[in-house]
């Protein structure tokens, strides 16, 4: 009785995820084809077939002294990893703050966290750059990252899952075991949350490395500067140096660095990390 | 309410603690985010732009950047929001729940599994201006996609695709989805993981079908996730801006019907127009409240209620700890 | 399990570290060039790209050596030029070279903005503005410049006539055809018979519906002809800052273009688009291309040989070749400001002279760089001894022209020529698309300029 039906859904699951993969992985091919093409080739039409100009390509990007490709990577990996630590922590914290205790503004906080996450941020960045200039941080990585702290869809994020697996009992529990309160958060609460931790950390780190706006406006120096903002100086090249296949070799390049972060971390979402603490 | 009296009592002296572990998040806003964005409301009221190098204002107006709005075609781009948002949101939800299930249920032996799990979020990897690039290659009128219906002869001509409404509608929820139903498949796989094993276990030995048991445990279980996964992509479909934005080069085009409200705000800032696009925040951060707040609290169990459930729980070892 | 949270965890304290480190590391080197400004001058020159950076360090006599990653370039007389490149994606550069010219009084002597490059199509939201000088303030420049050609001052002129900036280039627009199409279509390739098949619009239109009925296009998009239009429009968009006239040449491109749609003149293609850039290549049915002297070497070469083998069998190379058209027009360029404010206008009278208007520097850098240079003597020095150019089947495109450059006029450059163009563009595609009937498209421009310009309160449409 339990095979059958199961079998037909096999199939069609089977079914459903080669095609999305199809999608998924159709997008990296074409990416990766177009850096092994030259500037004409790519500007001329789409090909399924790589071209011979990979190696041409690759040394232009590595050997153009003026795009700090390795400086830009490693900005780029500071300014993500960073980010995703502080965001991850500190929501949880935030979040563990509000889930775990009784305080007088408590509701008040947990509304106010809550409309910030809904309040468009487009037009704040120059005030923003204003802010940061007068602190004297403009051109430097801190305003990159000092405000992932307050990260209001993390936060909200971990206090959904620390509804749904979280129960207070077990915090009582470790407080009749002498735990202080930080001893607790940190040695179980922080491991329960392990899987949530992992799959905003991914996301953090993800969204950072690709992002181009906030960096762009605050990092003036070629060394400072992070690869989505060396992708689009390439672009603005002039023309007699506009490349379209060094665009895409500098675009593959940077996608690499994430692509191992995110496996790395991915074996928490893949796994299916059991949750050690809870059970009843 | 006797109980709840208790309690309270006790958990006085914890309360420092909770300031204590909320506050880094509330220094930070406080120190970055505060001021722009009240910046953001107070300019509102003024006139405040730049006409070439030349800032003028900011001169108090009181409500004119809000009638102003009420006049422009705020109500026309909200719907292209929303109907953008919806074309990507609802086959995204769909396979993303169809595949958080299936990922996280032990009976279906699907083989490599832990390499679909991974791709699923591949694409959203590549940059959004990078993958539009890719988009344009494809869907060009010369492009692999028209060559390809054309030959099939599902097509005659090549279909510009950007060129009509729901070409490019279609391909900018296309987009999103792609991007995007990997995150809420992780998303909602994390809370699926979140979930007591044992209650799938007696499930399964209580002869519960695949389909009873996501809707009569998974779903329930992961109620808040759910929530939060509506409320954040509302939230990211209402300020929906980047892939619209990149694949119209800005235009929104054609006849406007892909100018999304983010857009329209962008377009003010081109001349740093500081006031009509604070009135566009602050009706939109409004709209935004609301549906969230509604969403919220009639989706989500309340607070209350799940006090009261856990405290019924507590109440035995309480006891001993009070006695 | 463990082990693996335990290594991200770690990795990411090592990044924290390595952060920590790396800022004040950062800190020091600030520090380093502050120490090096007291030394000698530092000229701050702001730009979008390396254009011309690299002419500067090929060929200004006075460089002394460039550094390794290209970020500073140091001169003979210990002066640091400071290249502050800032790319133009979501109008970043126009951004923070704003807020920089805003703060310009504020800004300590070795971070103010000396000089910085701006575009034709917003070349006057600068010099409009108190923040770029006169060159005739800055010694010797206003004379070096009468071998100029006229439109190139034009551009950058204030209100009042004072010119403002200088430009190494012109950029002259002409019609590339396809030899191969004109012979089989008009009976010859040769520029003069295609030129009287081009004449007047008239003409150009005839010639559309034989190249039609031969089974080719006119023309590959809409904007191709915008230029030829816009360029000879009566007066500029803006001229009291509040009231948008929309010249009866806009409307005549509108209409042309609408009609050549509906008559299937053209392929539909949007500028820059891959379709577009498809469409000069050797299999495409389209006949002439409305371009401008950069285009030839920046876009058509490369579409119509893509792989670089100038073999006319397998690319179009040496299948194009160019004539005038049915007016005079131009295209783009970029000219270097003076920024209000600067401490070293000495040096930036110098360099304005010594790259602009020097004849033998021209001369190398139309010879070396294929940029149709700001020189009415070099380009007619060269019109007459070029060998000819192989891709254009042996053309000697500069005799041609020479005396079309010196006839070139652009009084009519507004502050708000980017965002009006732009915005035109993009709503007439609607009209032509069938997507939205001229009125609706004439309203969504009115809408999305109104937008951008809140200073426009009315926007005039001829008749």
């Amino acid at each position: 009785m339990d095979k059958k039906p199961s079998h037909a859904r096999t199939v069609i699951a089977y079914i459903v995820l080669i095609i999305l993969t199809f999608l998924c992985l159709f997008f990296f091919y074409i990416l990766l084809i177009n850096c092994t093409r030259s500037h004409q080739q790519i500007q001329h039409g789409f090909s399924f077939l790589p071209g011979s100009s990979f190696v041409k390509n690759f040394n232009n990007v590595i050997h153009d002294a003026k795009l700090p490709v390795l400086s830009g990577i490693k900005n780029s990996l500071i300014v993500s990893a960073c980010c995703a630590a502080l965001a991850t922590y500190f929501s949880t914290l935030t979040a563990y703050g509000l889930y775990a205790y009784n305080f007088k503004l408590k509701k008040p906080a947990f509304i106010f966290i809550m409309l910030i996450l809904v309040m468009p941020t487009q037009v704040s960045a120059m005030g923003f750059i204003n802010v940061i200039t007068k602190m004297g941080m403009i051109n430097t990585l801190y305003p990159l990252i000092l405000p992932s702290v307050a990260a209001p869809a993390v936060f909200y994020f971990m206090y959904s899952y620390m509804q749904s697996s979280l129960p207070l009992e077990l915090i009582e529990a470790a407080r009749i075991d002498g735990c202080n309160e930080f001893k607790t958060f940190n040695r179980i609460v922080l491991p329960i949350m392990k899987p949530a931790i992992a799959v905003q950390a991914i996301f953090a780190f993800v969204q950072n490395w690709n992002n181009y706006f906030i960096p762009a406006l605050v990092l003036q120096e070629n060394s400072k500067r992070t690869l989505p903002i060396l992708i689009a100086m390439l672009r603005s090249a002039d023309f007699l140096k506009f490349d379209m296949g060094k665009v895409y070799m500098l675009i593959t390049i940077a996608i690499v660095p994430i692509i191992i972060v995110y496996i790395a971390l991915s074996r928490y979402i893949v796994a299916g990390v059991a949750l050690g603490g809870v059970k009843e | 309410m006797s109980k709840k009296k208790i309690s309270a009592e006790r958990e006085v002296s914890y309360a420092k603690w909770g300031y204590i572990f909320i506050a880094p998040f509330f220094i930070a806003f406080l120190i970055f985010q505060f001021v722009p964005l009240a910046q953001t409301i107070y300019y509102s009221f003024f006139e405040y732009y730049r006409s070439g190098l030349t800032v003028i204002g900011p001169n108090p107006v009181g409500l004119d950047n809000y009638k102003a709005l009420l006049e422009s075609d705020f109500l026309k781009y909200a719907g292209n929001t929303v109907i953008l948002w919806l074309a990507g949101f609802i086959p995204q939800i769909i396979i993303s729940l169809l595949l958080a299930a299936w990922f996280t249920d032990v009976r279906l032996r699907i083989k490599g599994k832990q390499f679909f799990k991974v791709v699923i979020y591949m694409p959203n990897l590549i940059m959004a201006s990078a993958f539009a690039m890719l988009f344009f290659a494809l869907f060009s009128n010369n492009g692999p996609v028209n060559a390809t219906l054309v030959s099939l002869g599902i097509l005659e001509h090549p279909f510009r695709f950007l060129s009509s409404v729901a070409g490019t509608r279609g391909l900018v929820a296309m987009m999103n989805f792609l991007m995007w139903f990997g995150n809420t498949t992780i998303l909602l796989m994390a809370a699926v993981m979140g979930i007591n094993p044992a209650l799938f276990e007696a499930a399964e030995l209580d002869g519960c079908s695949p389909r009873q048991t996501f809707f009569r445990i998974t779903l329930p279980m992961i109620r808040p996730i759910l929530v939060y996964v509506l409320i954040t992509s509302m939230i990211g479909g209402l300020q929906m801006f980047d892939v619209p934005q990149i694949l119209t080069n800005g235009k929104g085009s054609p006849d406007r019907t892909v100018t999304t409200l983010i857009m329209f705000l962008n377009n003010h800032l081109y001349s740093k127009n500081y006031g009509m696009a604070g009135a566009v925040s602050v009706v939109l951060f409004i709209i935004c409240a609301i549906l969230c707040l509604l969403v919220y609290f009639n989706l989500n169990p309340t607070e209350s209620d799940r006090k009261i459930k856990k405290r019924d729980k507590l109440k035995p070892r309480k006891e001993a700890l009070n006695g | 399990m463990k082990k693996t949270w335990k290594a991200i965890m770690s990795f990411a304290l090592i990044a924290a570290m390595i952060f920590g480190l790396s800022a004040c590391g950062g800190k020091k080197t600030d520090d380093g060039a502050a120490a090096e400004g007291e030394a000698g001058k530092v000229l701050n020159i702001w730009c979008w790209n390396d254009e011309f950076q690299t002419r500067f360090n090929d060929y200004y006599p006075e460089v002394k050596e460039v550094a390794e990653d290209g970020s500073t370039t140091t001169l003979n007389d210990g002066t640091v030029v400071n290249w502050i490149i800032e790319p133009n994606a979501d109008n970043n550069y126009q951004n923070k070279l704003d807020e920089a010219l805003l703060n310009q009084e504020s800004a300590d002597a070795d971070s103010k903005v000396d000089m910085f490059l701006v575009e034709a199509d917003y070349a006057r939201k600068y010099t409009n503005s108190e923040s770029t000088m006169n060159i005739a303030d800055l010694p010797g420049v206003l004379d070096a410049t009468s071998d100029q050609y006229e439109y190139t001052k034009e551009v950058v002129s204030d209100a009042e006539g004072n010119v403002k900036g200088v430009s190494w280039q012109a950029c002259p627009g002409l019609i590339a055809y396809r030899r191969s199409i004109a012979k089989e279509v008009l009976g010859s390739d040769d520029p003069e018979t295609v030129q009287a098949a081009l004449a007047d619009w008239d003409k150009f239109a005839e010639t559309a519906q034989k190249m039609k009925d031969a089974g080719y296009f006119m023309l590959s998009g809409y904007d191709d002809t915008f230029r030829p239009f816009y360029n000879n429009d009566a007066a500029p968009f803006v001229e009291d800052g509040k009231t948008l006239n929309i010249d009866k040449n806009i409307m005549d491109w509108v209409a042309m273009t609408k009609d050549y749609t509906d008559k299937g003149f053209n392929n539909k293609t949007s500028l820059w688009s891959d379709d577009w850039n498809a469409d000069q290549g050797k299999d495409s049915k389209v006949f002439c291309i409305p371009a401008c002297t950069w285009e030839i070497d920046f876009t058509l070469t490369g579409n119509a040989d893509p792989d670089g083998t100038k073999d006319p069998a397998q690319s179009a190379w040496g299948d194009y070749a160019v004539c005038l058209g049915p007016v005079n027009w131009c295209w783009g360029g970029t000219w270097l400001t003076a920024a209000a404010g600067t401490d070293n206008a000495d040096l930036i009278a110098d360099i304005m002279i010594k790259m602009t208007t020097d004849k033998d520097i021209l001369n190398k850098i139309a010879t070396e760089k294929g940029d149709f240079v700001n020189s009415k003597s070099v380009i007619s020095d060269l019109a007459a001894n070029y060998e000819g150019n192989d891709f254009l089947g042996g053309q000697n495109h500069y005799a041609l022209l020479s005396d079309a450059a010196a006839g070139l006029s652009l009084k009519i450059a507004s502050p708000y020529d980017q965002g009006v163009i732009e915005k035109m563009q993009a709503a007439m595609k609607d009209y032509f698309d069938g997507n939205a009937d001229l009125d609706t498209a004439k309203a969504n421009f009115e809408t999305s300029i109104k937008e951008i310009y809140p200073e426009i309160e009315t926007v005039n449409w001829p008749e």
